[in-house]
Parts: C-alpha cells; structure tokens; sequence
C-alpha cells in the first residue's frame, strides 16, 4: 500500500486545514476527499437524518474542476474543500426549504453571499443540512423533514436549530458547515455534539439569501472541528456587502495570523449568574476544568456580574417573535411556497396556505409575535423589551470595561432525549439562557468542546466584545492544543 | 395571564393562519404559558432607559436611487404557483 491510499482512508477525520495541506501536497484529490465523504453521508441518512438534499453530482463535478485547478497551482484558499450548508441559506438551482413544508419546492432563484463567497473560496457545496423549520427551535424536532440524531447516541436531539450541521461535522461526514444563530442556534448543538460553533458580531456576515428569522439577532456563522478551520472558514464569509443593510463595513483581519498568540494576561471574565441554580453539576465542573486550564496559560480570571442575565429569555421571546412575525408574512401562498388546494377566495388562500404550510412551533412564535405587536400591547411588550435589551447590552459593556472575554457554559445540561421538551415550550426556551445573551447584544461568541459528562460532549462559551472574532478563535486555539477535547468522535462515526 | 379562546383566534386572524379547533386548545395553553413567562419583564424598571434600535447603535445606510437590479422575472417566477402572461393568479378579488 502507497503511502496516499493510507491517507485516503482517513479522509473524513481531517479537518479543512490538514485536507488543504494535503490536497496541495498531492496527497489525495478533492474527487477522492468528495466521493469518502458523499459515501458516509448516504449511509449515515436512516440514523442521523442530517442532510435534506445532497449534491453529490455538482459535487463531484466541481471536485474535479478544483483538482484541475490544484494541478495548475492554482486555487484560493479553501480550493476542493467540500462543505454543507444548512438548508437556510439561498442556493442557486438547489432546493431551498428552510426545514419547512412552505419551502418543501422553494428553488433558490440566487445564491446567498454566504454560499457565493464560500463557493468564490473554492469551497465544494456537497449539502443542505436538515434545521428547526424557518430555524424556530432547540433540537431540530420542529423539521418538516424529520429530526436528526446526536452521532454520540442517536436516540438524542443534536440540539438546534443548526442540528443538521453540527451531527453532519460531528460524524464526520463534512469537515465543516455553515450555521445561523438568532439566539444559540450554532453554539448550543455546536455543545451539544462536541463540534466548534462560531456565532459572529452582528452584522460581521452577511444575512443577504439567508431566510431571515428574526433580522435584528440573525447572523451566519461556522461549525468546524477546531479553531483554526473556524478561522478558514470564516475569512472567507466575512466582510461588508452591500446587499444587506445592516452589514458592517469593518476591515476583516487575518484570523488565522494571531492564533498562536500567548493567552499570558488575558483577562478572562467569569461571571457569578452562570454558576447558578440550574447549571448542571457535573458540566459546570467541566467548564471550571477548562477555566483553571486557561488560567494555567497566564490567563487572568476575574468574576464579573451580569445582573440582568435572568431577563434574555423573556427579552428574546418577545423580540425574536416579533420580528419573525413580520418576516414570516411574506409566505402568502401567492408567488412562491406552499399553496393550499381550492381555495374559496383570497382570505382562504392566505390562512390555509400559512395554516398548512408551516408547523407547530412556527406557528406559535408568529401568534405570539403578532399578540406583542398588536394594538394597546406593543408599548408593554415590544417596547418594554427592547429596554430590557438595552439593559442587558448595558450589563456586557460594563463587564468588557473590566475583561477581554467572557467564559462560561454554552447550556445548562449535555444532548436531551429527542422527544423529551417538546411538550413544554418555556423548558426548550431556558435552554439558550447562557447563549441569548449574545444575540440581544450582537456580541460574537463561539462554543468549543471541554470534555464529557457521562459520555456526552459539553461545550465552553467565549463571549468578546465587537468584532473580537479573532480574540476569540486565539483563545480557543490555545485551549484546544492543551487538551484533546475536540478529537474526540463519536464511536459509530470515527 | 390567561388568554381565551376568542383572543386568540382573533390573533390567529391577525396573523392569517388558519387554525383547526383541536389545535387552538393546545394554542390557548401554550400562548397563555408564553406570556405569562415574558411577562415578568413588567416588573423591570426602565423609566430612563431608551429602547435599543441595533445592536450596534447603526444607523440605517442610504444609498443613491439608481436603479442596480436587472429585470429577471422569469427566472424569479419559475417557483410561481400560478401563472398567466407573467402575472401571479390568485381567487378573484373583485366581483
């Protein structure tokens, strides 16, 4: 056996940077790392359910366009790397449904600025991943198209709403996926499933052909096996684009030159309500494992308070529906979607199409929007809350006065049975206390993995101020050469 | 606080879903859950605090009206539903 044959049958426990490394070197092809991968995705369907479509044709078509291109030494920085998008973002010509039975034809007329940057990095679309429809939801149990399975036991939610890319990541069935999160949607499964999510400063990636949820906490982002692939990854989606109108133009550094810096006086924040009633025991230990690991790198833990931490839950599911219930108005049944059958007249055509067309949670999240919107409510709810917003955006910038970056739980507990919170909205809300917080503030954070709890991952929350993306991916590089945390795989899938 | 049944088919006209009975019971429950939990943000103070309009405290960017779309209908309205001549058919509106 060649040395190259040796390495192609270890192809999909490489994250995007060694695959790079050894597509330049001519270790294997993109066509061999795409065919690997589109084998692993088929036969992990009937248990994991991550994927709603799969491209394997284009994929292994444009494989073969970047291994002309790494032949001629030619190829930007993510040439032949395949990746999968959740099923959120715009393809062009490819199925676009959002998890949902609205867009269960929807054909992307345009690419996202996401997927067109990506696709312009050379990265391979070889997916769309399966996501809580219109991503409404903790666990990708409110899919249209089925849950998905946790790789490290499948009877568990993967969490969500991004549930789909973090167990395709997890399983090594893609190196890397792209994520939304409106208020933990890519660190909560990313903790879950022991995989690097990356949620941005608001407004850092464009929202453009990414179906928006709630516009004023959406925002793209990574899920990749390290913090050096986030940082690949990253690089190439980041940046103003003037197709959104709350992109921000911010010079995009170089992530990747500043993550070998010390962590030797950093500042890290940790904050009092986090170790709360409500934290499980044995993952709080692990994060305080993690902290103490940080610590021993020259990093300085300081307790910082945020007093209305309590309040995000409430402040978001009076933001986030509001603003979902405007967006989702326009699915109509009238130019693109679902569309009821025989409708009696227009009133018909709208109610039944919006009534049959989206599920059970969405349908919630719109009511309970449109109650805090609707006339003599909006000053109590909207406007309260949006003070309350203020108010808890008040409580980071006065901790990040005092520390660099705040460290903390990504949730409150490890992966939870699939089936075991649906009954109860208010318990799958409380899921996102540690991971709201960020949203409401449009501050960036990242979760990466900081051991188990009876076999199953736990996930570290870094949180920083604007823009300190890079901050943030320097911390989770050192911690991660410090520890072997974000090797682990699954037994099933390694 | 307990939303009634008629709240919330009047919010669910609002909303233009169209709710079958079975599901509004569960919809009563769960919306009366919902609020009932965001209402302890009643309880805040906030008389001095200015409600947040971004994250970032931007300001919506304008840019000079110039037309930078092409027209690109067909392509658009290859996920229409119905169509005649390149308009969208939907019941008859008016007698």
């Amino acid at each position: 056996m060649t040395a190259m044959s040796d390495k192609s049958t270890q192809l999909h426990t490489m994250g995007l940077a060694e695959l790079a490394q050894g597509l330049r070197n001519g270790e294997f092809s993109s066509r061999e790392i795409v065919s690997d991968l589109l084998g692993r995705i088929v036969a992990s369907q009937p248990d994991l359910n991550s994927f709603i479509t799969v491209t394997a044709d284009e994929a292994l078509a444009a494989a073969d366009l970047a291994d002309a291109a790494i032949a001629q030494g030619n190829g930007p920085a993510l040439c032949g790397l395949p990746i999968a998008h959740k099923d959120i973002f715009c393809t062009r010509d490819v199925l676009t449904t959002c998890g949902s039975r609205m867009l269960e034809n929807f054909v992307a007329p345009y690419d996202a600025t996401v997927v067109e940057r990506l696709a312009n990095a050379g990265a391979i679309t070889i997916g769309k991943t399966n996501m809580d429809e219109f991503a409404m939801g903790s666990s990708t149990e409110t899919s249209y198209f089925g849950p998905t399975g946790n790789p490290w036991n499948t009877k568990l939610s993967p969490g969500g709403s991004s549930g789909g890319s973090v167990a395709a990541v997890a399983a090594r069935l893609v190196p890397a996926a792209t994520g939304t999160d409106t208020g933990g949607s890519i660190r909560q499964p990313a903790a879950l499933t022991g995989t690097v999510g990356l949620k941005p400063t608001y407004g850092r990636v464009s929202r453009y052909g990414m179906i928006a949820f709630a516009s004023s906490l959406d925002q793209a982002g990574t899920i990749t096996r390290s913090a050096e692939d986030a940082a690949m990854l990253l690089q190439a989606m980041a940046g103003f684009d003037e197709r959104d109108s709350t992109s921000v133009n911010e010079p995009v550094p170089d992530y990747r030159a500043t993550l070998g810096q010390s962590l030797q006086g950093l500042k890290v924040g940790i904050v009092r309500q986090h170790f709360d009633a409500g934290l499980d025991e044995q993952c709080a230990a692990r994060v305080k494992e993690a902290l103490r690991q940080l610590e021993s790198q020259g990093a300085s833990l300081i307790e910082v308070d945020l007093p209305h931490l309590d309040l995000s839950v409430p402040t978001y599911y009076v933001v986030a529906p509001a603003e979902c219930s405007s967006n989702m108005s326009r699915f109509d049944g009238v130019r693109f979607g679902y569309r009821a059958k025989n409708p009696v007249d227009l009133m018909d055509l709208y109610c039944r199409s919006r009534g049959e067309g989206f599920g059970a949670e969405v349908k919630r999240r719109i009511m309970t929007g449109t109650y805090v919107l609707s006339a003599g409510y909006y000053d109590a709810y909207y406007l309260q809350a949006q003070k309350a917003r203020q108010l808890i955006s008040n409580d980071f910038e006065a901790a990040f006065a005092k520390v660099d970056v705040i460290a903390g739980p990504t949730t409150p507990t490890p992966a939870f049975a699939i089936g075991a919170k649906m009954d109860d909205p208010i318990t799958m809300y409380l899921n996102d206390i540690y991971t709201i917080g960020a949203n409401l503030a449009g501050l960036p954070a990242m979760s990466i993995p900081c051991g188990f709890v009876d076999k199953l991952p736990v996930g570290l929350q870094l949180v920083g101020p604007h823009f300190a993306e890079a901050r943030l991916l320097n911390c989770a590089h050192q911690y991660e050469l410090l520890t072997d945390w974000h090797r682990q795989s699954p037994e099933a899938y390694s | 606080m307990s939303l009634t049944k008629d709240q919330v088919q009047h919010i669910a006209t609002l909303a233009r879903l169209q709710v079958a009975d079975a599901e509004l019971v569960e919809l009563v429950d769960k919306l009366s859950k919902i609020v009932d939990f965001v209402d302890q943000l009643q309880a805040v103070p906030t008389d001095n605090v200015t409600p947040m309009a971004h994250p970032l405290h931007m300001v919506q960017r304008l840019r000079p009206d110039e037309v930078t779309e092409r027209n690109d209908r067909d392509h658009y309205q290859q996920n229409a539903l119905e169509l005649r001549d390149g308009h969208y058919l939907v019941p008859k509106v008016i007698e």
